[in-house]
């Protein structure tokens, strides 16, 4: 198979997507109003609300929410072969991810920009918005194990990308003092820091950093992923300005960078992709395809993270209701595309396939650091860069994206633990609050030995729970159609399918960890699945007495005698 | 060609600083709530060993005591000689 026919055939159904589908939902499902005065212009008050241009807001959500599970996902899903990972990442992008991330923003734009939390509590009922609470804490809780040994697989993979992985963050702190403290102006700074962290990437191809075993009494693995808790501990607890921003912001960079250099390379080399379209033949150990390929690619086909950045800030800055569409929708179609560009660095960066096979020996082997070594000799064979320096590139960007999303990850579970101890009364400070976190996300990711490949066998779990959250964000979407008295199939639809492969997926892992004797991971499975029929449950409830009840169009709340009328529909 | 750069610089800002932009209103509140607690501590009827310098920046928050006043859930002011409402 030509991997340029299915980067072209890729792209052009995702904007086909926004193009068509897109345009259908507008104007007849969400029913976008360009004079609706969204929160940004009603609020406006300089901090959380301002409007902003669809542009550059399309840009924050897009590197808000395109992150390392994109390529992690579907680069481990590819063991299946490429063609059910492919439609899965078009088809769900196209009817799951772009409707899902639209509705969102539009559900909280007409909702004073309310977050999704929020939302759960006024559309399906105060236990709900429990539950919100808690898939959003076991989503941190497994993005951070996950993410630290993803990252840590492929330090050990790639030595090269060592220095420019750590270097990165010396960077960042000069970027952040460079912009507040010596106020030098934004598009030079963005230069230097993206002329750095390219020169840290040739010096760490010239200079690979492979740690001896042992390392102070651990192995190699265990050293990365200590060191990357204390990072990320150290890294949440310092003031946003000095690492997370110019880090997130290098990040964005970073992001669009990678994508041209990735999609700009199969454009000229034209691989040809060895890995099989359907695997019959996939490695002893690996799962049943159904369910487990809708929760191992969360990310890139639909993702309940999307619903949270929608709802949390792009909402809050929207300036015409009608940007949702190119913000909401669009941004998940980039998040497609990242998605598109691992699974042909993932199956088209080999010679033959038996080298894929090689490399694919069994479910989670692979995965990220076959998206390196693939995308690398892609990228070396169209645009002349060496293997070696192609793959500190990708690697360095993985890693990147990886450990943004734990160093948020950590500093939004330490409030999560911040509130619970004020819930049960108890003051925890930050030092507190953080080090649990740490403790708990280590004791996941060292879960199943020393080399912590915990981390990556929650994986599915960790797709499962993202998939949760936008069940519950599609469920709200749905209610709110429904009292609206619109036509909720396209929401419907999606909702029931995402629901019944995640509970099913659920079930399967259940007998695997129960084989396995891995009782915390056991234990993890039961908590979610729990949260899964209690989800299906209250969003079945709230959508039955949305059907039924009658609601003022308007405002969506029930109608009482005397309260008729209040609005018109929009 | 001035204007575009001009847009783009704007645009970058935007892209760098939004973000983290509630992250940031909050640390500033936090300090100047720090501050404003200084400055009025003696009025307060704490003691404040550096009331010789705060006192004369008095002026100066009195114009924020309402807002800091209603934000921490008293109604009226705390301060007698600052009768806001």
């Amino acid at each position: 198979m030509n991997s340029l026919v299915l980067m072209i055939v890729g792209l052009a159904m995702v904007l086909a997507g926004y193009f068509l589908y897109s345009k259908f939902l507008g104007k007849r499902v969400y029913q976008l109003d360009a004079s609706f005065r969204t929160p940004a212009h009603e609020v406006n008050d300089g901090v959380d609300f301002v409007p902003t241009n669809k542009f550059v807001l399309w840009g924050h959500h897009f590197t808000s929410v395109a992150g390392a599970a994109p390529i992690v996902g579907p680069a481990v899903a590819v063991i299946w072969g490429w063609l059910p990972a492919f439609l899965w990442v078009t088809l769900g992008t196209v009817f799951f991810a772009g409707m899902h991330d639209m509705g969102a923003l539009w559900a909280s734009v007409r909702n004073r920009g309310q977050s999704m939390g929020m939302l759960s509590g006024r559309y399906i009922g105060a236990r709900g918005r429990n539950l919100f609470l808690v898939v959003i804490f076991l989503l941190l809780l497994m993005v951070v194990a996950a993410f630290a040994t993803v990252i840590t697989n492929l330090l050990i993979s790639t030595p090269t990308s060592v220095i420019p992985v750590w270097g990165a963050i010396v960077v960042a702190l000069i970027v952040g003092q460079m912009i507040y403290r010596w106020k030098i102006s934004l598009p030079l700074t963005t230069v230097i820091g993206v002329v750095a962290l390219y020169g840290l990437i040739l010096l760490g191809d010239r200079f690979p950093v492979e740690l001896p075993d042992p390392i102070l009494g651990m192995s190699p693995a265990a050293f990365w992923i200590t060191a990357l808790f204390l990072y990320a501990g150290i890294a949440s607890l310092l003031p946003v300005w000095v690492l997370l921003q110019p880090r997130d912001y290098i990040n964005g960079v970073q992001l669009f960078v990678g994508l041209a250099l990735l999609y700009g390379a199969v454009l000229i080399a034209n691989p040809t992709i060895v890995a099989p379209a359907i695997n019959s033949a996939v490695p002893e150990g690996t799962p049943s395809i159904v369910p487990l390929l809708f929760v191992t690619v969360a990310c890139g086909a639909i993702s309940g993270f999307h619903g949270m950045v929608s709802s949390g800030t792009s909402s809050k800055q929207l300036d015409k209701e009608t940007d949702g569409r190119f913000v909401g929708y669009f941004g998940a179609v980039g998040e497609g595309m990242l998605a598109l560009g691992a699974i042909i660095a993932a199956t088209a960066g080999y010679q033959t396939l038996a080298d894929w096979e090689a490399v694919y020996s069994a479910f989670n082997q692979g995965g990220v650091s076959a998206f390196v070594e693939g995308g690398g000799a892609i990228m070396n064979a169209g645009l002349g860069i060496s293997p070696s320096l192609s793959a500190t590139i990708l690697a360095t960007m993985a890693v990147l994206f990886a450990a943004t999303t734990m160093d948020t990850g950590v500093r939004l579970q330490r409030f999560v633990v911040q509130e619970a101890g004020e819930v049960l009364g108890v003051k925890v400070n930050k030092a507190v609050a953080t080090l649990v976190v740490l403790v708990v996300a280590m004791a996941l990711t060292f879960s199943t030995g020393a080399d912590g490949s915990g981390g990556l066998l929650i994986w599915p779990l960790f797709g499962t729970t993202n998939q949760l959250l936008a069940s519950l964000t599609l469920a709200i979407i749905a209610v709110i159609l429904l009292r609206k008295k619109r036509n909720p199939l396209p929401v419907l639809i999606p909702l029931v399918f995402v629901m019944v492969m995640s509970i099913y997926a659920l079930i399967v892992q259940l007998g695997t960890f129960w084989n396995d004797q891995n009782w915390l991971l056991l234990a993890l499975d039961v908590v979610i699945l729990v949260a899964s029929l209690w989800v299906a449950l209250e969003s079945a409830i709230a959508m039955q007495a949305a059907r039924k009840g009658t609601f003022d169009p308007e405002t969506d709340e029930p109608v009482t005698s005397g309260s008729v009328g209040a609005g018109t529909e929009r | 060609m001035r204007g575009t750069l001009g847009a783009f610089s704007a645009g970058l800002r935007e892209f760098y600083e939004a973000p983290y932009r509630r992250t940031m209103a909050r640390a500033r509140r936090d300090e100047d709530d720090l501050f404003t607690l200084v400055v009025l501590a003696e009025a307060l009827g704490v003691p404040n060993p550096a009331s010789y310098y705060t006192v004369e920046m008095l002026p100066l928050v009195a114009d924020r005591v309402h807002e800091w006043h209603t934000r921490i859930g008293l109604e009226r002011s705390p301060l007698d000689h600052v009768s806001c409402c």
